[in-house]
């Protein structure tokens, strides 16, 4: 019941950067087999190899929905480097809440997209081990 | 009916609240008696099966065989040759499937099965298609989740294979079984049936059903883990191939070539999961205890009252029958605009285990339109008060993440 916090149930009821972009330097897609929640990113890489912006899109419980509302808003800004070198530990402590086995699942599952952009972007296969 | 204190893990807490659990369908709580039953095996006659001239393997043989037998009359099985024990329903499905259909089933033979089914009887039917080059087809539902007859009517005539559930472990579903294998058997269709969720909650007889191949897991009516059965009607032992080869399952063995032991033996290869089918065994005697028709009575009236507390809880849907007496233990829905792990959660932190996800019947989900059920399900250990729980941690999911 404690993941259910404010700013989770807040970034659940007000996601931001929920939306497509219109022509984004890399898209990624994938869905949780358990739970069938699916997330959907866009993101606009700028000539400085900054993360401009990002927008997710998708439907799925709170906890994944606002994490990746959570994630992009972490990014934006970022350098692609930085962002793949990123580990999952810095989205989590973010999140800030305790999840068991099953749930850790839904919040990474952004997580997880996010990467998948940055590395077909980058012309790079993912090989990280993400949950 | 009270014997909430049979189950020992029912007195537990989770989360500061007793334990409340409607994830039958999913596995079984056990009772006293079956936990009792393993820990005397392991401390007294602990040995391996049909070897040994010791007393304790002479002990094991005999408890493991009495649980065959007890299984045999359990579902009115016509001769005790014809209970496989097996791990669960997966794999007695997929012991048909490669000792039976397999052989049997030749290139652009239809696999008739239906929209409702579990995992269990969908993958492997549609591995042995893509083998075989037969062609698997799916019977649809009706909008209030029962199979479409006319449908079943055309089709069967067919098809050369029916595998078929039961009972839903989504939508709760009774399938008229009787008259669906009568009028397979009327154009010589072996059928093969999954009866994980009907077989611990009602009778089931297996002579009346005439059904050819039953599967069921133990794990689901108070047994252990690991002790599952596969019957397979006496004219089909014959036809059907060994589909593990190893140890215990042979006669002779020699350099070049092996015979095979006598039945039912030919089909469980190595050593048994002896505790845990002694265990069964137990199960078996305490539901027999308080009667089969007792205990889906005692279902039938807990859905039927939870049905009505729940069609007042505002923006649910449930999916499947809700007709009593055409529906299982079981009741999935959603809540609207609330993802089912969410309403578990919740739930949870109240006590309350439920089932959130695909339950294992993805194509049934796609065909309701839902990427994922909440599932509360039902046994005998359940009370309406659990019920009163249920609807009341509802509407705590409902204050705490409506937008």
């Amino acid at each position: 019941m404690d993941i259910y916090s404010e700013n989770i149930l807040d970034h659940y009821q007000n996601p931001k950067n929920k939306g497509k972009i219109k022509n984004p330097s890399s898209s990624a897609e994938d869905f949780n087999p358990s739970c069938g929640d699916k997330i959907h990113m866009d993101v606009l890489i700028n000539k400085d190899g900054v993360v401009e912006d990002i927008k997710f899109d998708g439907s799925g419980c709170a906890i994944s929905q606002a994490s990746a509302s959570m994630l992009t808003e972490m990014v934006i800004g970022k350098k692609i480097e930085d962002v793949r070198k990123m580990e999952k530990k810095e989205l989590l402590d973010t999140l800030g809440i305790t999840l068991g086995v099953v749930r850790l699942k839904c919040a990474l599952l952004p997580f997880k997209v996010l990467k998948l952009t940055i590395y077909s972007y980058l012309g790079k296969t993912l090989e990280e081990q993400i949950y | 009916m009270n014997v909430k204190k049979d189950f020992p893990i029912l007195k537990r807490e989770v989360n500061g609240k007793p334990l409340i659990y409607l994830d039958s369908a999913a596995t079984s709580q056990k009772p006293k008696a079956v936990i009792d039953s393993l820990t005397y095996y392991y401390e007294n006659y602990n040995a391996n099966t049909h070897r040994g001239i010791h007393t304790l393997s002479e002990e094991a043989t005999d408890a493991f065989e009495k649980a065959r037998e007890k299984v045999a009359k359990f579902i009115n099985a016509e001769r005790i040759e014809e209970i496989i024990f097996v791990r669960n329903t997966t794999e007695a499905i997929n012991g048909v499937m490669r000792g039976f259909a397999h052989d049997y089933l030749k290139k652009d033979n239809i696999i008739l099965t239906t929209i409702m089914e579990h995992h269990s009887n969908i993958v492997p039917w549609q591995q042995l298609a893509k083998e075989k080059k037969a062609k698997l087809e799916f019977i649809d539902i009706t909008n209030n989740g029962l199979l479409k007859m006319n449908e079943f009517d055309g089709k069967i005539k067919n098809a050369k294979l029916l595998a078929i559930t039961h009972c839903s472990n989504v939508l709760g579903t009774i399938n008229p079984l009787k008259e669906m294998i009568k009028k397979a058997h009327k154009y010589a269709i072996p059928v093969i049936v999954d009866a994980a969720q009907s077989v611990p909650h009602m009778k089931v007889d297996v002579q009346d059903l005439d059904v050819d191949f039953l599967a069921f897991s133990g794990h689901k009516m108070l047994a252990p883990t690991g002790a599952g059965v596969l019957y397979v009607k006496r004219k089909y032992l014959d036809r059907m191939q060994p589909f593990l080869f190893g140890g215990n399952m042979i006669k002779e063995v020699h350099k070049d070539y092996a015979s095979w032991n006598e039945l039912p033996w030919k089909f469980e290869a190595g050593t048994s999961d002896i505790a845990d089918v002694i265990g069964l065994g137990a199960a078996i005697d305490y539901l027999e205890k308080i009667g089969m028709n007792n205990v889906r009575d005692h279902e039938k009236e807990l859905i039927k009252y939870a049905l009505e507390k729940l069609s007042n809880v505002e923006d649910l849907e449930i999916y499947g029958p809700t007709n009593p007496n055409l529906k299982g233990g079981v009741i999935s829905f959603n809540i609207k605009g609330i993802h089912p792990h969410d309403v578990s959660e919740i739930l949870n932190s109240e006590g309350i285990a439920i089932r959130s996800g695909h339950a294992c019947a993805q194509p049934l989900l796609k065909r309701l339109g839902v990427a994922a059920i909440a599932r509360a399900s039902f046994y005998i250990y359940n009370t309406k008060s659990d019920v009163d729980a249920l609807v009341k941690g509802l509407e705590k999911v409902k204050k705490v993440l409506k937008k």
